[in-house]
């Protein structure tokens, strides 16, 4: 955070702890509401604004928490503190169950499918006798400190308030950690996540059940605070109410979670007094005007109030002040094999689009501490390969052996643990994370910590370790002195080399590299290929598919060319260059 | 159960499965050509089951002043964007597509009222006043964000819905209405099993309506330029099609048939200003075992959607829905099993 954020922060915190000393109970209650709402919208932000997925369901998760604590008080006279307990289990076990099963859908059926359950668990609550149908459970114990019970507005307000905090220190640590890493990428895909070896899937559920577990606290604050619950304020319109405080604000950033509470609750508030003036039914209107105000928003402000904000210029963090430091190891590095043993060997691949043979039958193999080129005319399978090498794309027959061990079969994540690396013929990078977060991710197979050490801030050593070696490894490239900057602000040409510099932060003994050197201008090329050789002279052994012919043939030990999917030969870069065949499959000459 | 039963339940599933099917083939016809699940579909329903049951008391349905409201809305947004181009001199045409169009069913509507007219004159009315109602709430509200993702759509779609439900609220209030059968009297299946005419008669409407839609989209010219936008909407602009002018089609195509519906279901079941949410809802799971593209699917769907809910109902009339929904879960399952596993990039909403 910069200075200037600091400050704001820091004053927003003492007028939040000052505010019941000067506001009536009216306001305080309200500011109440702001701050469980603002829970439920934190996590929106997270699982939405960061994590791409969109749920039109929270306010389920906030029923289902809200109803489990006030069961649990109600009917067997239960303390509120088990009732939270009870409450966050009852919610992490239903999002884990919901998650599970929806969570590998893609494009806009994962949003539609929370429609569905978000309908059918309020429907529910209706309509279980223990829950007391529509008419909810009323009676239920407020929430006590010691012998201290929280009745008033004001004495909630410091037990609610303290609590945000702590969601929010907790998830802005989290954030810039390693799995924050990992759950900022995920807009990027699958495969990206993949290729540094993580699970997307797991990353998602883990997100989706932090987002499901702030929905929680918020619904155990609600109903003690409340002390009644029934069906309608967890139905889909609730839902869609969060999902409108989270966009108000802006998902782009967590504060926009607390900002968007504020201006709709802000908004429902002076509509109750307004909409009556206007119109009979008026009471029953804020609907309408809720939807016109999304409408708008919509239309003309995605970004929500934090993206005003940040647009002004303050939102762009500059270098982080790091704390001061202790010296950490670095992390370990695996051993890499001896030059000369054998470290690739595919037999026989092939793989099929439908009626479509993009692989047919290829075999070659390559040993360690070499740098073999891959190359053909366009369309001649070169970067479908890599995929079956990688394990991006399944293979349809074929083998392929890494280190001694046959990865034909195994997931791309296992793959790339193994110590194998790659980049992307289309970059794959998060344009608004700075190159050295995006070159962090690379680590990520290489360290442990969790969401929850990351959150409580357990994981510094860790930390300084990773953020050592992504520093190691952008020097590497030369981009150290831009390391803060977006990833997005660099050319494409500069991308792709960073793509390496991720690469490389996994510690690989191969390097699997499609086409770095396209959009580079010649001085770059020849940095480029200087790096390359540095690398194998260090012992790492490169794949690499390159158009540039001039750049391959400087470069590579040896060659493999493909043509219609097929190996035409293979062979050092003198010998590829004289034979016929390659000259008319480029050319098109009669052999 | 035994098995009369299980045919009355059948029987009963089929009805509303007819339903839901020319319900699903309006969310699909939408979908494919602009991307927007259009939520607010069942609303426009229930705005034309309650208008038939204004005509029915004889007094002015309330849904005129709603056209007219979203129209005089439609034609400040229009006139605003002519204002900023410097194009007034299309003034009058706006004018006319955009007030005087929705205007004309308003006019018929006020006409027909509080004569005695035949029934079909009501009817008819009903269901071309709210024709009218999706292309105007698609101009003011999704036309500017046409080119934003389908998440940004599917939101601002909800958020139509809701604008919908609380005009529905304002204009109808919170009575409920039922209306007479179109059709009155039963009639006995071989075996002696006795149905309905109003059952008959919306089963019957949904076998002609889909086959007309088949031959709409099979036979003419129209129906092939909205396939065509649906397929590749870049190579349908290409070759002369307008994406606003399909889009209001199938807008108008989908009100028209929410309008149908609305007239089937009013004698059936009691409407109120918010009954549409729940049909245009299951018809979504009926769309989406059709992926949101296949008709013949989601007329499948449509009728396994039906059956679900009426078998359903026989156990737990309370839950039945929360069945419906819950059959959605692995359809969905099945579809990200069968889609191909092409990488795409998350949806973002504030880009």
């Amino acid at each position: 955070m910069t200075r200037f954020g600091s400050v704001v922060a820091a004053a927003i915190v003492a007028l939040l702890a000052l505010a019941p000393l000067v506001l009536g109970s009216f306001a305080v209650g309200l500011l109440n509401d702001v701050g469980i709402g603002a829970l439920v919208a934190l996590g929106l932000v997270l699982l939405t604004g960061v994590g791409g997925l969109t749920s039109f369901g929270q306010a389920a998760f906030v029923g289902i928490a809200a109803y489990a604590s006030a069961w649990l008080t109600t009917t067997h006279g239960a303390s509120p503190w088990f009732g939270l307990l009870f409450a966050l289990a009852a919610t992490g076990v239903s999002a884990c169950l919901i998650g599970m099963l929806t969570l590998r859908l893609g494009g806009h059926f994962l949003p539609l499918s929370t429609i569905a359950w978000g309908l059918s668990i309020s429907l529910l609550f209706g309509n279980i006798d223990a829950l007391g149908r529509h008419s909810g459970l009323s009676n239920i114990p407020p929430l006590h400190l010691g012998t201290m019970s929280l009745t008033t507005p004001e004495s909630v307000y410091y037990l609610i308030w303290p609590i945000f905090g702590l969601a929010y220190w907790f998830i802005h640590n989290l954030l810039n950690s390693r799995p924050g890493r990992a759950v900022r990428s995920l807009r990027g895909g699958a495969t990206l996540l993949a290729s540094v070896g993580a699970d997307a899937f797991r990353v998602r559920l883990t997100l989706f059940v932090t987002a499901a577990l702030l929905a929680g606290i918020s619904g155990w604050l609600y109903a003690h605070t409340n002390r009644f619950v029934s069906p309608s304020p967890f139905d889909l319109r609730a839902s869609i109410e969060y999902l409108l405080m989270a966009v108000a604000g802006g998902l782009g950033q967590l504060a926009g979670a607390l900002v968007g509470a504020g201006l709709v609750f802000l908004v429902k508030n002076s509509l109750q007094d307004l909409l009556p003036l206007l119109s009979q039914r008026g009471g029953q209107l804020d609907g309408v005007a809720f939807a016109i105000l999304f409408l708008v928003l919509l239309q003309h402000a995605r970004g929500g109030m934090m993206g005003f904000v940040s647009r002004r210029g303050q939102g762009r963090p500059g270098a982080p002040t790091l704390p001061a430091r202790r010296p950490v190891p670095a992390l370990l590095r695996r051993s890499l094999p001896a030059p000369g043993t054998p470290l690739l060997a595919v037999a026989g691949a092939v793989k099929h689009f439908g009626g479509l043979v993009a692989v047919n039958d290829v075999s070659f193999a390559m040993r360690a501490g070499e740098i073999v080129g891959l190359i053909g005319p366009n369309g001649a399978g070169k970067s479908t390969m890599f995929n079956l090498i990688t394990g991006t794309l399944p293979m349809s027959a074929g083998q392929v052996e890494f280190l001694g061990r046959d990865i034909s079969t195994a997931p791309q994540r296992h793959i790339a643990r193994l110590g194998m690396a790659r980049t992307f013929q289309h970059v794959k990078l998060r344009p608004k994370m700075s190159l050295l977060d995006n070159v962090a991710c690379g680590a990520y197979a290489r360290t442990r910590c969790g969401m929850l050490a990351s959150g409580l801030r357990l994981n510094r050593a860790e930390e300084q370790q990773i953020h050592d070696e992504a520093m190691r490894q952008l020097t590497r490239i030369g981009l150290a002195d831009r390391a803060h900057e977006q990833a997005g602000s660099l050319p494409l040409g500069t991308q792709r080399i960073l793509e390496i510099a991720r690469a490389l932060a996994a510690d690989p003994v191969l390097l699997v590299l499609d086409e770095p050197a396209a959009g580079l201008r010649r001085q770059e090329k020849a940095a480029l290929g200087e790096l390359l050789r540095r690398l194998r002279a260090d012992g790492i052994s490169i794949l690499i598919v390159e158009h540039d012919m001039a750049f391959v043939m400087k470069l590579v030990d040896r060659l493999v060319v493909m043509n219609f999917g097929a190996k035409l030969v293979e062979g050092p870069p003198a010998e590829v260059r004289a034979n016929r065949a390659v000259q008319s499959a480029y050319l098109g000459a009669n052999p | 159960m035994n098995w009369d039963v299980a045919l009355i339940l059948t029987v009963g599933g089929l009805a509303t499965g007819s339903v839901y099917l020319l319900a699903g083939l309006g969310l699909v016809l939408i979908f494919s050509v602009t991307r927007v699940v259009f939520v607010p579909f069942g609303d426009i329903a229930a705005f034309a089951a309650l208008s038939l049951a204004a005509f029915e008391t004889g007094t002015t349905p309330p849904t005129i002043g709603l056209v007219l409201t979203l129209a005089s809305l439609a034609v400040v947004a229009e006139l605003w964007q002519l204002m900023r181009r410097r194009e007034l001199a299309r003034m009058p045409r706006v004018l006319m597509v955009w007030g005087l169009l929705p205007a004309l069913p308003c006019l018929a509507a006020w006409w027909v009222t509080g004569r005695n007219l035949p029934a079909i004159a009501g009817i008819v009315a009903s269901i071309l006043l709210v024709v009218p109602i999706a292309p105007l709430i698609a101009r003011i509200a999704l036309r500017p964000i046409a080119d934003a993702s389908v998440l940004v759509l599917l939101i601002a779609s909800l958020a139509l819905h809701f604008l919908l439900s609380g005009l529905g609220l304002l204009f109808f209030g919170p009575e409920g209405s039922r209306t007479h059968p179109l059709v009155a009297g039963a009639t006995t299946l071989p075996g002696g099993f006795p149905v309905s005419m109003q059952v008959l008669l919306m089963i019957a409407s949904a076998i002609v309506l889909s086959g007309l839609f088949y031959l709409l989209f099979e036979r003419t010219l129209h129906g092939k330029a909205l396939r065509a936008t649906a397929i590749n909407r870049v190579g349908a602009r290409l070759v002369g099609i307008r994406p606003a002018r399909t889009a209001a089609l199938a807008y108008g195509g989908g009100s028209l048939l929410a309008g149908l519906i609305g007239v089937l279901i009013a004698p059936v079941t009691t409407i109120y200003y918010d009954s549409g949410f729940i049909i245009g809802l299951k018809a979504f799971v009926a769309a989406i075992i059709g992926g949101l593209a296949s008709y013949p699917l989601t007329a499948l769907g449509a009728l396994a959607v039906g059956l679900v809910e009426s078998f359903a109902s026989f156990w737990s009339g309370a839950l039945k829905d929360v069945f419906v929904f819950g059959t959605l879960i692995p359809v969905l399952l099945l579809r990200s099993l069968l889609a191909s596993r092409i990488e795409e990039e998350e949806e973002e909403i504030d880009e």
